[in-house]
């Protein structure tokens, strides 16, 4: 063959290939390269939307750096990761070895227990909205049998620390006042969150069925407990599940900004407690219009992604177990 | 009776399941799962029984508790749309409305007639009628506005999406790896990244305050699609196309004759995540529309709460049903479809 004809043959191999994945690859250089390469100009430049961008060097990063406002929405970004992925996930699982059991009407409980999480968000946090409603919202009512208890427990650290009342358990003791309070509307965000865990539930739910029985077998054999079955058998062989799932709730929470912004209506929340990263890149971009400034944000943002799921990985390298690898 | 269970589950269960895991046969020996019963019971001691009744029994009661925790909040918030503004405001709540408590039980719809008035204006010191205005939640213009970007958009990523997920998984060329890596990657982009410099993008097209930011780029593949798609592409026989080729068929006549219709479950999935996502996105349209005329059903529920000052909860949850409704009734309908594609790309509904 010559080797003319190969490469004319690749040419054309080439321009077919190209043919093929065009939707996807003029998508990605209209719609996501070019946007890209813009916002990483932009976020070097001072960009009021209505004047021409004016290139600033490092300023908006090094404004970003001494804004204490930034700072507390990262903060308050991580509080909500490092509270609602892991009780998200330890949650998912024990409800998946739940519905995992062998028995009639799983499908239905498996119903229950998903639907959540199809529900519109908007319509999820004003319903929220309702139950969390501090005078007659169902929660209050739920919690009122707890009120003694807190109270209780609040006059005995009261009495040991010299007088000295949690005010957080104070508000619990009087009925939690949830989205306006500076103490529980973090809470009330990461209990929403746990109603959306139905997803996850399905994914662990596959990912238990993954598990040879054999193993199970094998464990029950060598006399080995429901609990020590769990430990030894269930965890090690959810371990890639989880960590996929902790990637994506990673990279969730970062995003978090519909639920929270429905619920305090495009605000900050009660003394900035539930103002969130995406809502600050959101509120430069849209209502300052510093668009460099937003650009800045969102670049540190995918830093920040990158680097968490990075080290997801490097941690999971050390302790997930891959069958058969 | 209860650890008979264990072997004969209803069809309903068993069913989904055995697609979820791909093989029937590991699955047929039923699951052990971490707590697994015992597969006879009758056949062990009687303390052994008596203790699968308990754990069964309990197991049952966790799960219902569970179940009812989960399902609470949506039958409070359609029982809300049937209560008066003075029965919500009740303490402890009750779950039944009085008009269901009642014999014969009536249905209060109120809530809802008063969501589809029309707000009308203050009326002014010279006794003149108020006017008319739109009403607060226009609940059929919005469903409108919805279901055109849905139709507008579905067919697109329908379409582009299949067509680049076939090269990346049938036509051979160089770089084709390197290329569905890059395709790969973008989805670790996440969407706050790219919403500046997009909004600027669509300004400088004149697409501000216009649908088009909210379709046209469906019509380019994503790479979430591209890839749930190419599994499954990459899952049907070769030889298929092989012998259609011999036969003198085109490779578009492959692709749109025999993967196509092949696809059709895995195109399900692609289309029911793409319906829940634009009935469900608050962001793009908070973004990008900019008059009420082109709200869709989630940002005129967010305006409304917006604004909530006045309206009565029982028209909010009123609102909040007519927007919540339809997902969970097509949820219901395709619910075997969600879950496969959850299951197997773990896309978050």
């Amino acid at each position: 063959m010559r080797p003319a004809g190969g490469a004319g043959r690749g040419r054309r191999e080439l321009r077919t290939g190209l043919l093929w994945t065009a939707p996807w690859w003029l998508g990605f250089l209209f719609f996501l390269a070019v946007p890209m390469g813009m916002s990483l100009y932009i976020s070097f430049c001072d960009y009021p939307l209505l004047q021409p961008p004016v290139f600033i060097g490092t300023a908006n990063y090094a404004a970003l750096a001494g804004d204490p406002v930034f700072g507390k929405v990262l903060v308050n970004t991580l509080v909500f990761a490092a509270l609602a992925i892991p009780l998200g996930t330890v949650l998912a699982i024990l409800l998946a070895v739940l519905l995992n059991q062998n028995l009639p009407g799983q499908g239905l409980f498996r119903t229950c227990l998903f639907v959540p999480t199809v529900v519109p968000l908007v319509g999820a946090a004003l319903v929220w909205l309702w139950l969390l409603n501090p005078e007659y919202g169902l929660i209050n009512a739920a919690l009122r049998p707890l009120a003694p208890l807190a109270s209780g427990a609040n006059e005995l650290i009261a009495a040991l620390g010299g007088g000295r009342r949690l005010s957080w358990l104070s508000e619990l003791a009087a009925g939690p006042q949830w989205l306006s309070s500076p103490h529980w509307a973090m809470a009330a965000l990461v209990l929403i969150s746990l109603w959306g865990v139905g997803s996850a539930v399905v994914i662990y739910l596959a990912g238990l069925q993954e598990i040879p029985v054999d193993l199970y077998e094998a464990a029950m054999l060598d006399g080995a407990s429901a609990a020590r079955r769990f430990w030894h058998v269930t965890l090690p062989g959810l371990s890639p599940v989880i960590l996929f799932n902790v990637i994506t709730g990673l990279i969730g929470t970062w995003q978090i900004f519909a639920l929270p912004y429905v619920l305090m209506r495009g605000e900050q929340g009660p003394g900035r407690s539930t103002y969130f990263y995406t809502m600050y890149l959101f509120d430069n971009a849209f209502r300052y219009l510093k668009m460099g400034y937003a650009s800045a944000m969102a670049w540190i943002q995918l830093l920040i992604m990158l680097l968490l799921t990075g080290l997801v990985f490097w941690v999971g390298r050390r302790t997930v177990h891959y069958r058969g690898g | 009776m209860a650890g008979e269970g264990g072997q004969s589950e209803p069809r309903a269960t068993s069913a989904p399941r055995r697609r979820l895991a791909g093989d029937g046969t590991r699955r047929a020996r039923g699951n052990g799962s971490a707590g697994g019963l015992p597969r006879s019971p009758r056949c062990l001691p009687p303390r052994a029984r008596l203790r699968t009744v308990v754990r069964v029994t309990l197991t049952y009661a966790l799960l219902i508790g569970v179940s009812a925790v989960y399902v609470l909040p949506l039958v409070g918030m359609v029982s809300a749309t049937f209560k008066t503004p003075q029965e919500l405001k009740r303490v402890p709540p009750t779950l039944l409305p009085d008009g269901l408590r009642q014999w014969p039980p009536q249905l209060d719809l109120r809530a809802y007639g008063r969501l589809f008035q029309s707000v009308t204006g203050p009326v002014d010191g010279r006794g003149r009628e108020p006017m008319p205005g739109p009403p607060a939640f226009d609940y059929p213009l919005y469903a409108r506005n919805t279901l055109l970007i849905l139709v507008l958009s579905l067919a697109g990523v329908l379409v582009s999406n299949a067509i680049a997920a076939y090269g990346f998984a049938r036509v051979p060329f160089r770089g084709r790896n390197a290329l569905f890596a890059v395709c790969l990657a973008t989805m670790m982009i996440p969407f706050p990244v790219i919403m500046v410099p997009s909004y600027i993008l669509f300004k400088h097209l004149g697409w501000i305050g216009t649908l088009a930011p909210l379709w046209v780029p469906a019509w380019f593949g994503s790479a979430f699609n591209i890839f749930l798609l190419r599994q499954f592409f990459l899952g049907i026989p070769k030889e298929l196309e092989e012998s259609a080729m011999l036969d003198g068929c085109s490779r578009w006549g492959c692709f749109w004759r025999i993967m196509l219709p092949l696809s059709r479950p895995a195109l399900a999935v692609v289309a029911l995540f793409h319906c829940l996502a634009v009935w469900n996105d608050l962001v793009g349209p908070l973004i990008y529309l900019t008059h009420q005329d082109q709200f869709t059903l989630a940002l005129g529920l967010q305006f409304l709460q917006s604004k909530a000052g006045d309206t009565p909860w029982n028209q909010l949850m009123a609102a909040a049903t007519l927007v919540v409704l339809p997902v969970l009734v097509l949820f219901l309908l395709a619910q075997r479809t969600f879950v496969r594609g959850i299951a197997t790309t773990g896309i978050k509904g």
